[in-house]
């Protein structure tokens, strides 16, 4: 019996993200479409950044738990339209990434606080991160230094 | 109505964009492990990697229309006389201070060219420059830093910016040539004629050259023969000799 396509995003939203395990592939926006084919199950997934070396990680991982619900015809494609945006973040993986210490990313294009103390006094020292899609930033109240997930 | 290309003109044309991406991307992960501060490391990283996949995008476009070939068999089973980067992106990275000023002179055409193409009558061509304008944003936004950071640093640091431009601005030109391919890209309305893009260049270079306090040489003598692969520096041939040797040696080794 095939899943309904709901009951799929629910067993996606517990793929985590094999960077930033603390948000699911689904959270993250990368899911783009499920759809069923006849009996063929179609996953429609984009990159984040076109170099970014998770996507072929993530796009086993979908398969593999996939599988491990019992769809063994699907089929995984990738799309680059429209282009991947913070936009597609949910909600519920921006309160996640603040909790993990990760600065969800703001229309202004900077962090809104520090995620630790919470204190607004921040400043960028790198528009490049630990992956692709992260700055490093640091909070001049508390010291530390902290990623922020970059808009784009 | 879309005007019909001749495939081998649009195959021309996808190698130029993925070559440029291909061949830079691998200049600037040489640096990998070397940067002067780790930071800086990461951001060259970084950078290589976003064009490294811009360059998947592009050749894995020019491969379909090949017959079937894969974006790999383009990047590493091609000899030097079948690249169309231009000359500039396989110059040697030279110190620092030369990498970021080539970064920004490269970055500040892909952009601008990107920003057109987004808008090409070619659906894959658009959806691509879409995607790696996004990034290409914050290559140019890093490489304008630098330069502005170090041109108009220390005496030391002026001195070797400014050498650095004198010595790349030579291959600043090619990016704006024009020929028989670009003539009917801009007839199909896929891409624009690179020599209407120079104006727009040379006023964002201008600016940041100033705020800079670097001095553009008065020349616009251009050397040339990469996009069209009449002659490639004899660089070319060294970077490949890196960067295909594994493919070479052991045909078809996969991880």
């Amino acid at each position: 019996m095939r899943a309904s396509t709901d009951q799929i995003w629910e067993w996606l939203d517990a793929v985590p993200d094999p960077e930033i395990p603390v948000i699911s592939v689904v959270d993250l926006g990368i899911v783009r479409d499920v759809q069923w084919a006849g009996e063929t199950l179609k996953v429609t997934v984009t990159p984040t950044y076109s170099g970014c070396p998770a996507t072929s990680v993530i796009s086993m991982d979908i398969e593999t738990a996939l599988r491990d619900h019992g769809v063994d015809d699907l089929r995984i494609e990738t799309s680059i339209s429209p282009a991947w945006t913070t936009d597609w973040l949910s909600p519920k993986g921006r309160i996640k990434l603040e909790e993990f210490g990760i600065a969800p990313p703001q229309p202004a294009g900077g962090p809104e606080r520090c995620p630790r103390c919470g204190s607004t006094a921040v400043e960028k020292v790198s528009q490049f991160g630990s992956t692709p899609c992260k700055a490093h930033w640091r909070c001049t109240d508390c010291l530390e230094p902290f990623d922020y997930f970059k808009c784009i | 109505m879309s005007v019909s290309v001749s495939n081998d003109a649009l195959l021309q044309f996808l190698l130029r964009m993925g070559d440029n991406t291909l061949i830079l991307g691998h200049r600037v992960s040489e640096w990998c492990g070397h940067a002067p501060v780790l930071e800086e490391d990461i951001a060259l990283a970084n950078t290589a990697l976003d064009l490294i996949g811009q360059t998947q995008m592009w050749l894995g476009l020019a491969g379909e229309i090949e017959g079937g070939k894969s974006a790999d068999d383009l990047a590493f089973l091609r000899d030097t006389w079948d690249f169309r980067n231009v000359l500039l992106v396989e110059v040697p990275n030279g110190d620092f201070g030369r990498t970021l000023m080539r970064q920004f002179l490269f970055d500040a055409w892909h952009s601008i060219m990107l920003g057109r193409l987004i808008k090409s009558s070619d659906e894959g061509v658009a959806a691509i420059a879409a995607k790696a304008s996004k990034e290409v944003a914050y290559h140019l936004e890093r490489s304008g830093d630098t330069v502005v950071g170090l041109g108009d640093g220390t005496e030391e640091s002026h001195a070797r910016m400014q050498e650095a431009l004198d010595y790349l601005w030579p291959y600043v030109g090619e990016m704006f040539a024009s020929d028989d391919v670009d003539a009917e890209m801009v007839k199909a309305g896929i891409a624009p004629n690179p020599a209407d893009l120079r104006a727009e260049y040379d006023a964002l270079v201008g600016r940041v050259m100033t705020e800079a306090t670097l001095t553009i040489p008065d020349s616009r003598f251009a050397h040339k023969g990469g996009r069209d692969g009449r002659m490639h520096t004899e660089h070319l041939g060294h970077l490949l000799t890196q960067m295909q040797w594994l493919q070479r040696a052991y045909p078809g080794a996969t991880w």
